[in-house]
């Protein structure tokens, strides 16, 4: 009896929890659908006319869409290099004792903490000095910063889940390391990839400082188009509205494909 | 689980350190030729030795930007750890309302951090956001963000706990699923009641993703710059004026590149010496549990 109502006072916590989640989200929705005079007129909970009038201009507008192009390719090449280079490194963390190994792990770790305010410069110099200012990649490759060791942290969490006994069995039965790493290790920790492709999407997609920073024209983020023009043509609310709610697309179809990953439930051993 | 002793494994980490290091360590050391330096121009500086540093640990400005950012961390951390792990217990554990409630949970995290602030920034405005016109017309509350410092103050911090709570409860969820039934089953049989349950099989079985969201958590707190930014500006006064909005305003605002160099070498060690404390703590803290 006790067990049960308490079962249900949880379950009306994270009622009330999606409502107060859903309700700023839901707002700006509902902006969107709203024109300007509508919006700056009398509140109203849902558009009266509404109108995709706000989402048309962005479909149409090059300077809008590319903005949303550019952001979908650097985080999907930043979450591929991040991965890649992350998994040999995850089995080194995971499986070897090596000179200097927990001094690396957490050296990795202190490149997610430099405030990014004043490395915007010199990160500005490095990459136009190089040549790759304005491109996809600077942006790409900026991100690794913070996104590599993350992944490895998440990556080597799993893999710490894998007995050492397969390892040793493969050797036994003869497979060569490559051999052994793509055919049996690599299926073995396939939800570990998903969710850590989650996460370093994730915190390359929402990222914009770096981003504005390194890119000026052909590399434009989405997140930097919606500041500069809502500075130029005064407060256009509900343009606004309809870009952000277009943000959060992309993101929403990345959880969907993870969401069993998640579901399947993950531990992270390193502790 | 034992592992082999191998300085071959050096080969496996390279390229992680090759690429972290080429961002890290270069942006590194030009800051820190910046933090010695007094810069007026293109090929004119001087040298100023530790100046800088000296300066910055006097500021009494960045003192209390420094407790305020402390402050925040603090209350984000207090609530949204506590929050994510309830909301976690209380997600259906399988089938499609839990596939649904995940995708809904994670939405705020997949926002970039400057609409986060547009989003606030609306919801909260007493004439065309439906948050600050509930508190204002309906509750005849006097609520506005843009002018009382203690309603910023809270604007931001309910933004942060919107925006990141997801990330503990997604993670604690993960950790929760992860916890055989068998282990359920025989607190059953002991007729544990769900504080032991809770004290002694899920809360031991989620140190290692409790330990990454805290840290996690801990550091984007601490660097919180363009939510705030874009709902305050750090404003009104210095109500919002967390550390790093401090320091951009020093950096790009004011153009003082050598005093705002220094500022963040110390700023970056502050984060680092906090995170280590964190790290060891945790991974100290309940190390019997889990065994």
């Amino acid at each position: 009896m006790n067990r049960k109502r308490r079962r249900w006072v949880n379950v009306l916590l994270v009622i009330l929890y999606f409502i107060f989640l859903m309700l700023p989200i839901y707002w700006m929705i509902n902006m969107s659908f709203k024109t300007n005079e509508e919006i700056l007129g009398a509140l109203s909970l849902w558009p009266k006319n509404p109108t995709l009038a706000n989402y048309k201009i962005i479909f149409t507008d090059p300077a809008w869409y590319s903005g949303y192009i550019n952001s979908i390719i650097y985080t999907t090449m930043n979450t591929a290099m991040a991965v890649t280079i992350a998994l040999p490194a995850a089995y080194a963390f995971s499986r070897y004792n090596f000179l200097g190994d927990n001094h690396l792990f957490f050296w990795l770790l202190t490149n997610r903490m430099a405030p990014a305010a004043v490395f915007l410069l010199p990160f500005f110099q490095l990459y136009q000095n190089i040549g790759l200012y304005d491109t996809h990649l600077a942006v790409a490759l900026a991100h690794l910063l913070f996104n590599v060791p993350l992944a490895v942290w998440i990556l080597e969490g799993f893999m710490s889940g894998v007995p050492t006994e397969i390892d040793e069995t493969a050797e036994i039965d003869g497979y060569s390391f490559p051999r052994f790493f793509f055919r049996i290790f690599i299926p073995l920790i396939r939800s570990g990839i998903g969710v850590t492709a989650f996460f370093t999407f994730m915190f390359s997609w929402v990222e914009l400082l770096l981003a504005r920073t390194l890119t000026s024209v052909n590399a434009k983020p989405i997140a930097a188009t919606m500041t500069r023009t809502v500075s130029a043509s005064g407060m256009d609310w509900g343009l606004l509205a309809a870009a952000g709610v277009l943000t959060i697309i992309p993101g929403a179809l990345v959880i969907y494909f993870v969401r069993n990953y998640i579901a399947k439930g993950f531990a992270l051993g390193r502790v | 689980m034992e592992k082999k002793k191998s300085n071959r494994a050096w080969l496996l980490v390279l390229p992680v350190v090759i690429s972290v290091a080429f961002s890290a360590i270069i942006p590194l050391m030009t800051v820190v030729n910046y933090s010695v330096q007094d810069i007026f121009g293109p090929g004119q500086r001087v040298w100023v030795g530790n100046e800088w540093f000296v300066d910055t640990v006097r500021d009494p400005e960045l003192r209390s930007a420094l407790m305020r950012n402390l402050l925040f961390s603090f209350e984000a951390l207090l609530i949204e750890v506590p929050l994510g792990v309830l909301v976690a217990l209380g997600l259906p554990s399988r089938g499609k309302w839990a596939s649904l409630s995940l995708v809904l949970i994670a939405l705020p995290l997949l926002i970039p951090w400057n609409v986060v602030g547009t989003i606030w920034q609306i919801f909260g405005r007493a004439d065309i956001g439906l948050g600050g016109y509930f508190l204002n017309t309906i509750l005849g509350f006097d609520y506005n963000y843009t002018l009382n410092a203690r309603d910023a103050w809270y604007t931001i911090l309910l933004m942060d706990v919107w925006h990141w709570t997801p990330l503990v409860a997604l993670l604690a969820y993960a950790g929760l699923r992860a916890i055989p039934d068998a282990y359920y089953r025989a607190a059953r049989i002991d007729a544990a009641s769900n504080w032991a349950i809770f004290r002694f099989i899920q809360l031991p079985k989620l140190r290692g993703v409790l330990l990454i969201a805290v840290l996690l958590r801990f550091m984007d707190s601490f660097m919180i710059y363009t939510e705030p930014f874009v709902v305050t500006g750090g404003g009104p006064g210095n109500a919002t004026t967390f550390l790093s909005i401090f320091l951009s305003k020093l950096a790009v605002g004011q153009f003082d590149l050598g005093p705002a160099a220094a500022f963040s070498l110390i700023y970056f060690l502050l984060i680092q010496v906090f995170s280590y404390i964190f790290f060891v703590t945790m991974k100290n803290a309940g190390q019997g549990d889990a065994s």
